[in-house]
């Protein structure tokens, strides 16, 4: 790949003017993302409802440097392959040249990739169309005010999973969107981060070379949802890598491969949990056995992991 | 000169095979009863390599008028088919295609909405999409569902208006009846149809934003103003497109489709197939010498309200057939539509608004002479304005 100052120099498809907030992960899980795209390919974007769209695209302006549509919340997966499906119809007819290379990418939220829109990308996954979606995870409804999701931690606390007396944040464990989508047996499938950009990059370069779909879910921190300071948004991604919170892997022809973390940098979850403010309450010594049960999921999903990568490695 | 092959075929087979001529580079659709055959005989084109086209299996209604607007913004010619649930299903997207300006042409099988549910023909589920800014066209007959089908793609991509049309026939009736019906050849049909000229297509040009954000500010309200001057303005074109087809085919395009209601004392209003009895009973009548006429609506978005007063100016009493209901107003639709009509052009003639054949109830000689009754009645003053169920215990 590309050298971090050539990166710098590469016209961005995402550019500066946008309307979203100082330390907000999903302008830069999307900056990234669009770099991996190559510097002279044509892009066409297609982003759900919510942050990301209506701060980027606010009549008169508009804050994309390619070809950009929104439709509605659930469907930015149905609607990214109805351009794809046009390019394919328009080139059979003649109407688009046949080397004319194109590339077609989706964001979503979660709330738009792992609750409304799961159909729409499961649908879209399985008929095998030549795109890339792009889920940034913020673990919430953050476009409506930090409401719960299905990406939303155990325990964490949001507008509508309250910490109160009988109510400690969130009942629920998160949904595992990726091995969801692992599950569509489709070609490449990866968890990323913006807490590491160049392993970012290197995927997003991957599922954009990858004929058929291609798949990512971008860990991408918010501030104002997670409560922490906005200067801190690639330290606290940094810390789920490190914490086991978020791991950095890749499917790719049903083969899985793990960035592990190097055990001198491996911290408990506590790490990742303090410098948040919806972990708050976790830190009051009656809710000590939920940091232990957080403890012990994070360590179970990174053994399994590790499992379907010894399973699946070539032999 | 245009080759006419004669055949025996569904509403449905035409509708595809309309489909077909018009040669779409997207069809993306889900498959639902009635509609389905047009889904099936279409996958058929495509796997015999008939068509060009990039066909789009879908998971869902919703994603398939999704994709139909990822498409028809990226430039392509689209079209899709659906009816009742997956109509109402797409609901949403209804409104975000026609907002954003999108030719698309979607064939519905009118048919009635859950619940109960019933799989069988009437106009509920249509009725639904009335406000969503779409062009609506209603067949009566398998081969007008054809005729009806390409005249869409020319009005949808007309450079003035620039809309999608939902060009409708009913359930079971015409999707699934046979008749003698005529295919055009392919070539007369293309050069018809023509090819589809994208306004800012998200391909093959400059990059272009789609479906962007217009909050507060006031862009909003002049979008929706100029999706109603889009629509109103649509007449022109659609009876241009439509006269322009009648001149190929040799069958005529109107508006409104009026028989016998010069001198009618008492005229039906209807949509679609229920037309056909409505003349034979018009014709009973007039021999026995009761001056009887049926006004059908084709064009039943944007609404030929003029078109149709003319058609009624003469009339003493007017009996409006709705295949739907629209619960808690003082009529159905079409009856909500002609009440306005009449009053906009100062005609004072009285009304009755029958609701019929809901769920694919049977529409009776018995029943629509039973109407033509009671409009003497009402002609007399001796039958309220108001609301009746047709035919029901």
């Amino acid at each position: 790949m590309a050298s971090i100052k050539e990166l710098s120099q590469t016209r961005e498809r995402l550019v500066g003017g946008h309307r979203l907030c100082g330390g907000c992960g999903a302008s830069v899980a999307v900056r990234q993302v669009l770099l991996g795209a190559g510097a002279d390919t044509e892009v066409v974007v297609a982003s759900a409802t919510g942050c990301l769209e209506v701060s980027t695209t606010a009549l008169p302006y508009s804050s994309w440097n390619c070809s950009f549509i929104h439709n509605a919340f659930e469907n930015a997966a149905a609607t990214i392959t109805g351009v794809e499906a046009a390019y394919q119809g328009l080139k059979k007819a003649g109407k688009i040249a046949a080397d004319k290379e194109i590339k077609f990418v989706a964001f979503g939220g979660d709330g738009g990739t792992y609750d409304i829109g799961l159909q729409s990308l499961s649908g879209a996954l399985e008929r095998g169309h030549d795109f890339v979606y792009v889920c940034y995870d913020n673990g919430a409804y953050m476009n409506t005010g930090i409401q719960r999701s299905s990406a939303t931690p155990h325990y964490a606390w949001a507008t509508t999973a309250e910490v109160g007396t009988v109510l400690a944040g969130k009942p629920q464990r998160r949904k595992d969107l990726t091995a969801i989508v692992a599950a569509h047996h489709i070609p490449y499938v990866a968890q990323a981060s913006v807490g590491n950009w160049k392993d970012l990059v290197e995927k997003a370069e991957r599922a954009f070379a990858t004929p058929g779909p291609a798949f990512i879910n971008v860990l991408a921190p918010c501030p104002r949802g997670w409560r922490y300071d906005s200067e801190l948004t690639i330290e606290v991604a940094r810390l789920a890598f490190k914490t086991k919170f978020w791991p950095l892997y890749e499917v790719r022809d049903g083969v899985w491969t793990m960035r592990e973390v190097r055990q001198k940098d491996m911290l408990p979850i506590q790490e990742f949990l303090r410098l948040q403010g919806r972990f708050k309450h976790l830190f009051l010594p009656e809710n000590e056995q939920l940091i232990n049960q957080l403890q012990t999921e994070v360590d179970a999903n990174y053994a399994a992991i590790q499992r379907m990568c010894a399973a699946t490695a070539p032999v | 000169m245009a080759e006419v092959t004669v055949l025996a075929a569904t509403g449905n087979q035409m509708v595809a095979e309309a489909f077909r001529q018009a040669a779409p580079d997207v069809v993306s659709a889900y498959p639902i009863t009635p509609q389905t055959a047009i889904v099936e005989n279409y996958a058929k084109y495509v796997a015999d390599g008939r068509v060009h086209t990039e066909f789009v299996p879908v998971e869902s209604e919703h994603s398939a008028l999704s994709s139909c607007i990822g498409a028809s913004a990226a430039g392509a010619r689209v079209a899709t088919a659906t009816s009742s649930q997956g109509l109402a299903l797409m609901y949403e997207e209804l409104h975000i295609a026609s907002g954003m300006r999108l030719p698309i042409v979607m064939a519905n099988a009118n048919r009635a909405i859950s619940a109960p549910i019933n799989i069988h023909g009437d106009h509920s589920d249509v009725m639904g999409a009335r406000d969503s800014g779409w062009i609506i066209l209603f067949a009566e007959t398998a081969q007008e569902a054809y005729d009806n089908s390409l005249i869409a793609f020319r009005v949808a991509e007309h450079p003035q208006v620039q809309l999608p049309v939902l060009t409708t026939l009913d359930g079971f009736i015409t999707t699934h009846a046979m008749e003698r019906c005529e295919l055009l050849d392919d070539t007369t049909v293309a050069d018809y149809v023509g090819q589809r000229q994208p306004c800012h297509p998200l391909l093959n040009g400059p990059a272009v934003g789609h479906g962007m954000f217009a909050s507060l500010g006031g862009t909003y309200f002049e979008v929706k103003k100029a999706q109603r001057q889009a629509i109103d303005g649509a007449a022109g074109p659609i009876a241009a497109v439509g006269k322009r087809w009648a001149e190929v085919c040799g069958r005529s395009f109107e508006s409104i489709d009026a028989f016998m209601c010069e001198d009618a004392d008492y005229v039906m209003v209807v949509l679609g197939s229920a037309a056909g009895n409505a003349r034979v009973v018009a014709r009973e009548l007039r021999a026995q010498g009761i001056k009887a006429g049926v006004a059908r609506v084709r064009l039943y978005r944007p609404f030929p309200a003029e078109q149709l007063v003319e058609t009624l100016k003469n009339a003493k009493a007017i009996a409006i057939l709705d295949r739907s209901d629209s619960f808690g107003a003082q009529y159905g639709p079409v009856g909500l539509d002609t009440r306005t009509a009449l009053y906009q052009c100062k005609r004072h003639i009285p009304t009755h608004n029958y609701i019929y054949g809901l769920g694919g109830a049977d529409v009776t000689l018995q029943a629509l002479h039973q109407v033509f009754t009671e409009l003497r009645a009402l002609a007399q003053g001796n039958l309220d304005q108001g609301l009746s169920y047709l035919g029901t215990r």
